[in-house]
């Protein structure tokens, strides 16, 4: 089972607790009537699907009930950071590279 | 090892929802007549009323069946000072105290969470199986979970099968 870091618990917790809730970072446009269809499509529907680092949202649904956001490596599976909404994603360490790497070969 | 530890459904009890501001908790804390706790787990005790911290802007004030008036005016009266929102949630909930020597392993048959962590008189709020409990460790050895009334009979039945299988010594 992942162990999950939350940042407001302070913890790490059983993945049990945590919900997935999609990718971190979307700014919802401030004036959604003044977008084009594509920007909005792009907005609603597009988006990333990286093989590596990847920032998402998560929620300690069953716990704090609070939402984070996350840096995952999808190939790992290996949480390399957590932090609180709001804050910009960290630069990623050399720890989640590492562990890119060693699932290319 | 004999298997001594007992499961028991607790008389009803007040229990609220409380949610405000950090800013707010000083005023609330002072009308509450005890400081509401700061650390996520952490929980206060007054008297017969306490208060658990459940998330960073949540707590679950508990007080025997006759005191819910008195906290629902102590808290109302600070509200235009100290905006809030208090939801009583006594009948939503009914509590299991879980108490003996095998406590901990019991309840670690359906609980993801490490419990030798959760120290005493502390509590959190976690999954049990696939329902949603407060878990506060009440003493070293004993336990109690607040569950939703309609899940109660699934989280009963499970501890129910697990005593059976701990007594036969599975």
């Amino acid at each position: 089972m992942l162990l999950i870091d939350c940042p407001y618990c302070k913890e790490k917790l059983p993945e049990l607790e945590f919900e997935y809730a999609g990718q971190a970072h979307i700014a919802r446009p401030e004036h959604p009537a003044e977008q084009s269809d594509a920007e909005w499509r792009d907005y609603l529907f597009i988006r990333s699907n990286v093989r590596g680092d990847h920032a998402e949202q998560w929620r300690h649904t069953h716990g704090c009930g609070r939402y984070f956001n996350a840096v995952r490596n999808t190939v790992s599976d290996k949480f390399i950071a957590t932090y609180e909404i709001g804050q910009p994603r960290p630069t990623v360490t050399k720890e989640g590279e590492e562990r890119d790497e060693q699932l290319e070969s | 090892m004999t298997f001594t530890t007992t499961v028991e459904t607790l008389p009803t009890m007040g229990r609220y929802n409380l949610r405000c501001k950090r800013e707010n908790t000083v005023a609330l804390s002072k009308s509450l007549g005890f400081d509401l706790p700061s650390s996520i787990g952490e929980a206060a005790r007054s008297g017969t009323q306490s208060a658990l911290k459940l998330g960073p802007d949540e707590w679950l004030l508990t007080c025997p069946m006759e005191e819910r008036a008195t906290i629902r005016q102590s808290l109302t009266d600070v509200y235009p000072e100290a905006v809030h929102s208090l939801t009583d949630i006594s009948s939503r909930e009914i509590s299991i105290r879980v108490s003996g020597d095998q406590a901990e392993e019991l309840l670690s048959t359906s609980c993801p969470r490490n419990l030798a962590k959760l120290s005493t008189g502390c509590g959190v709020r976690t999954i049990f199986d696939s329902v949603q409990v407060v878990l506060m460790r009440e003493g070293d050895r004993q336990f109690r979970l607040d569950v939703w009334r309609s899940f109660a009979p699934h989280v009963l039945g499970l501890l129910a099968v697990a005593c059976a299988e701990f007594e036969s010594g599975l």
